[in-house]
């Protein structure tokens, strides 16, 4: 017997009374270890555990870096999910999959296979040892590392939206006279502006806890390369409380981001029944909601 | 300084050769999926044909074939492009909206939003600049939109069936702004709607599967429709057949009787010509009707049609005897209502009655009947 | 990696139980025979520092051949985080750590049964790439400009250790990076990134071809000292005492030397020995 529950706003949702339960579990399988972590935070110590040095200069060096490659990552995916929804040439797929893949492999692997690009001996790390550049051991490559892990997430969520809002209000702007720069500037990329914010949050997010690759990749040394992450991972061996209380840090800079910035899509594609503007009117929102009939 | 198409698109089945003049107004009209909607993308620079070349004010559009590959995109066109749905850009203004056109183009801001102010008063919608289009009805988009696509300066104007998605409240208004603003204008409007044609319109030109079947002055095409699809949006029966000595013959040997009506841009050597008619220029198309009435027989053996209202029409339950006469059996497809009159409608023809007959006769849809026309109300001309 | 440890507690408590109920039957206190075989059968659960795996994985294949009836499973990891799982529960039967300190704190935890005993010891030795591309040879030319030395942070034992050669060498270093683990810091040897690292003489003999060790004189100022301790509330006290009596052997010390560890400091019990706290 499916009995839909109301949502306060009085319309009809239609979930069966059994998803909320599971769904209860599920929250709280993601909920319960934070408030186990933060039950075991040594709130006497808290603040002199937060604010040492080294942990400061971690959270800095964090924020820093995470910020940086957020950027890159939104002037990198930003063509690379046009490219991808709106193009059509020979490999997309094949392309899309390998965009991809860093959401996949183990952040270990993706080090590990950086290394083998950037590093002394690497394929690229030759010619840049040539020329005076040196990526290991910098931060330079931790920001690597981050925007590697970071970038499918982009274009991932761009992507999707990409796709969704179609390519009809850039034909009626070209139609109109703009010339495709004008058209990906003052129509496309506006448009897009919420799904390509989401996805730069999730960047932000997944390149705040990003640790594997810049384990094998960067190195860990105070302030230059040793990122939150791994200065929790350091700190564990000698110090729990530090780690707990930094590891919660960690995650209230997170849940901040997160929550500042991704408010989940705006409004539904279509208005729920029942919440007509004005009867018999039909606004534009509306009419873009029924869909094109032709 | 015209405008000229030809094109053609294997995939879609699409073969148009258009001309249209620089004041000019054609309405474009076919069933579904005809190729009427393909006709604007072509033109508009929105989807690719294998062949063909187009030119407006003497600008080469495109010119595709062997050997040839010119082609021009759409934003260097100057085909502005007016759809069923506003599609105003969401997350600008109506001002901003309309300003679109003469920003890319160049125009400073302030100049572009003066360009913006004066066409949104030129459609009546000046109160309306600083709003969202989700703050717009459908009404005050549409014509926000129309602002939009005459502030780009078009050479040439694109209306798919701009009436479409409106209330009968919104509609009436946006075709009084349309025939306002269309007057000297070069415009192709994509509709279904005969009114639209025969307000808006210098000429019709029937699209169907992918090719004109049928061209010529709005009244004209109305009155004398060669098509079926035509006919029908003259609310006509039309029945295609060759041309015999009393009027038609149809494919399965069925005679039908009536008055031939005379085809003037089309001398024969038989027909006596009345003084009065003038022959028409090729082209414009605009085509002068004569006094209705029999001027002479036409040579038989051409394919003509024989074309009647419903009105004309009477039912009868079974085979008429008497007076020679049309008479068709027929299989009721189905009843609607048609004003004050019933419409029996049978395959692609129909007949009103009123509803005492239709009760009286115990009409159904699955009965077979008869239909039966005098020949005085059938015109037959050539096809 | 992290992940496999956490994990392992939770897999092995049902296994051990099926075990224990499987192996327990015939179970009697039989005596040890005098060439250190006997009757006595179940799982032993060994907790080891990951520096001991190969000689520890030896030394359990011997300790099944001499008990029939006792199955012992291994588990790696480093010492910090064993002494975290067994704090937290884990069950353990035996642990042995790379460091005094990890043990001390495992026994202030009051867990251990009676005392540590030391049973080897480890030193430091520069690890170079094969090459050598940056001509390393004593603990002074690690400070030299431009060097990239990669060592463990002082947090570990080995980085700990590295001080304290430090301190006696009277040379600061300046690495590249400090990692969190010696095995890291040895594959960024082995890998080429690093010029030079400070990893323990038994990584450099495992490691085989892939670096050239340099031994230096200050590391003898930096011993560390690797104790084993059975676990208080472990099931298998005859076969956790059985096991550490065959690491303490003669047999096991052989083995543990083969590998490249020293042995341990004379004195017997407790958290000792030179490596900086």
């Amino acid at each position: 017997m499916n009995t839909g529950l109301r949502r306060s706003t009085g319309a009809y949702a239609g979930i069966p009374f059994w998803i909320y339960p599971i769904a209860a579990a599920g929250a709280l399988l993601v909920m319960l270890p934070l408030a186990a972590m933060a039950a075991r935070v040594n709130w006497a110590n808290f603040v002199p555990l937060v604010t040492s040095q080294s942990s400061l200069d971690a959270l800095g060096l964090s924020l820093r870096t995470s910020a940086v490659s957020t950027v890159l990552c939104i002037v990198l995916g930003v063509p690379l999910a046009l490219v991808l929804a709106r193009g059509s040439f020979p490999g997309q797929r094949l392309l899309r999959s390998f965009v991809l893949l860093p959401l996949v492999l183990p952040p270990v692997v993706g080090g590990i296979a950086l290394l083998y690009t950037f590093g002394r001996q690497g394929l690229l790390g030759r010619s840049l040892e040539v020329l005076g550049i040196q990526i290991a051991f910098s931060t330079a490559a931790v920001v690597i590392a981050q925007t590697f892990v970071a970038l499918p997430f982009l274009v991932v969520s761009l992507e999707g939206t990409l796709r969704t809002t179609g390519s009809r209000y850039e034909a009626v702007a070209a139609t109109l006279g703009a010339k495709p720069a004008t058209v990906l500037r003052r129509v496309t990329l506006p448009l897009v502006l919420p799904g390509l914010a989401s996805g730069a949050v999730l960047s932000f997010a997944r390149s705040l806890g990003e640790f594997g690759a810049t384990l094998t990749f960067a190195g860990s040394l105070q302030g230059v390369t040793r990122t939150l992450p791994l200065e929790i991972y350091l700190q564990r061996e000698t110090d729990a409380d530090s780690a707990v209380a930094l590891s919660l840090v960690l995650v209230a800079v997170a849940v901040t981001v997160v929550s500042v910035s991704h408010r989940g899509p705006r409004r539904p594609a279509a208005p729920p029944f029942g919440s007509r503007p004005v009867p018999g009117e039909r606004t534009t929102a509306e009419s873009a909601a029924g869909g094109d009939v032709r | 300084m015209t405008f000229q198409l030809e094109a053609a698109v294997a995939a879609r089945s699409f073969d148009v050769s258009l001309t249209v003049g620089p004041m000019e107004t054609v309405a474009v009209m076919g069933p579904n999926g005809a190729g009427k909607s393909t006709l604007l993308a072509v033109i508009a620079g929105l989807l690719r044909p294998d062949t063909g070349m187009a030119h407006l004010d003497g600008r080469p559009l495109f010119d595709l074939g062997a050997g040839r590959s010119a082609w021009t995109a759409p934003h260097h066109r100057g085909t502005a492009l007016l759809a069923q749905e506003p599609m105003l850009f969401p997350h600008l203004t109506a001002l901003e909206n309309v300003a679109f056109g003469p920003r890319s183009r160049g125009l400073s801001r302030s100049r572009a939003r003066d360009a913006g102010r004066h066409w949104l008063r030129a459609v009546d919608a000046a109160e309306l600049e600083s709003r969202r289009p989700a703050e717009l009805s459908g009404g005050q988009a549409q014509r926000v939109a129309v602002a939009r696509a005459l502030a780009a300066d078009p050479g040439l104007l694109l209306l798919d069936e701009p009436m479409a998605a409106l209330d009968i409240h919104a509609a009436p208004l946006l075709r009084r702004l349309l025939k306002r603003v269309l007057e000297g204008r070069r415009a192709i409007i994509i509709t279904h709607d005969v009114l639209d044609a025969l307000m808006l319109a210098d000429r019709v030109v029937v699209l169907e599967n992918g090719k004109i079947s049928e061209a010529g002055a709005t009244r004209d095409v109305l009155q004398r429709p060669k098509s079926r699809f035509a006919a029908g949006l003259a609310g006509l029966n039309l029945v295609a057949g060759t041309l015999t000595e009393h009027g038609i013959r149809t494919a399965d040997g069925q005679d039908i009787a009536g008055l031939h009506d005379p085809q003037l841009d089309v001398p024969h050597p038989h027909i006596p010509l009345p003084e009065a008619a003038t022959a028409s220029a090729a082209g414009n198309g605009v085509q002068e009707r004569s006094a209705a009435g029999n001027a002479g027989l036409l040579a038989p053996g051409r394919d003509g049609v024989a074309v009647f209202p419903p009105s004309a029409v009477s039912v009868f339950l079974t085979e008429a005897h008497g007076s020679p006469r049309n008479s068709f059996p027929v299989t009721i497809t189905d009843l609607e209502p048609h004003g004050d009159q019933i419409r029996v409608r049978a395959g692609g023809l129909s007949a009103d009655v009123t509803p005492a007959a239709s009760a009286d006769l115990g009409l159904a849809p699955g009965m077979k009947v008869f239909f039966v026309i005098k020949a005085g109300a059938v015109s037959v001309y050539p096809a | 990696m992290k992940a496999a440890r956490a994990l392992l507690p939770a897999l092995l408590a049902p296994v051990m139980v099926a075990a224990g109920l499987s192996g327990c039957a015939p179970a009697s206190p039989g005596a040890a025979a005098s060439d250190g075989t006997s009757r006595a059968s179940g799982t032993l659960t060994v907790f080891a520092a990951a520096s001991l795996k190969g000689t520890f994985t030896r030394l359990a294949g011997e300790f099944e051949r001499r008990h029939p009836g006792a199955t012992v499973m291994l588990n790696f990891a480093g010492s910090s985080d064993l002494a975290t799982q067994i704090s937290q529960g884990a069950p353990a039967d035996v642990f042995a750590s790379a460091d005094t300190r990890t043990m001390g704190r495992v026994s202030d935890a009051g867990l251990l049964r009676g005392q540590a005993t030391g049973f080897a010891s480890n030193v430091l030795e520069i690890a170079v790439p094969p090459d050598n591309p940056a001509s390393v040879s004593s603990f002074g030319d690690l400070s030299r400009q431009g060097m990239k030395v990669v060592v463990c942070a002082s947090q570990v034992p080995c980085g700990a250790a590295a001080e304290t050669a430090e301190r006696e060498a009277g040379v600061a270093l300046t690495p590249v990076s400090e990692e969190s683990s010696v095995a890291d810091v040895l594959g960024k040897v082995v890998s080429g990134e690093a010029d030079a690292g400070l990893v323990y003489a038994t990584d450099v003999k495992s490691a085989g071809g892939k670096v050239r060790g340099i031994p230096f004189p200050q590391a003898r100022k930096a011993v560390v000292t690797y104790p084993i301790a059975a676990i208080a509330e472990s099931r298998q006290q005859e076969l956790a005492d059985a096991f550490i009596a065959l690491v303490t052997s003669n047999e096991g010390q052989q083995t543990l030397q083969d590998a490249g560890f020293g042995a341990p400091p004379s004195a017997s019990a407790g958290p000792e020995g030179s490596s900086g706290q």
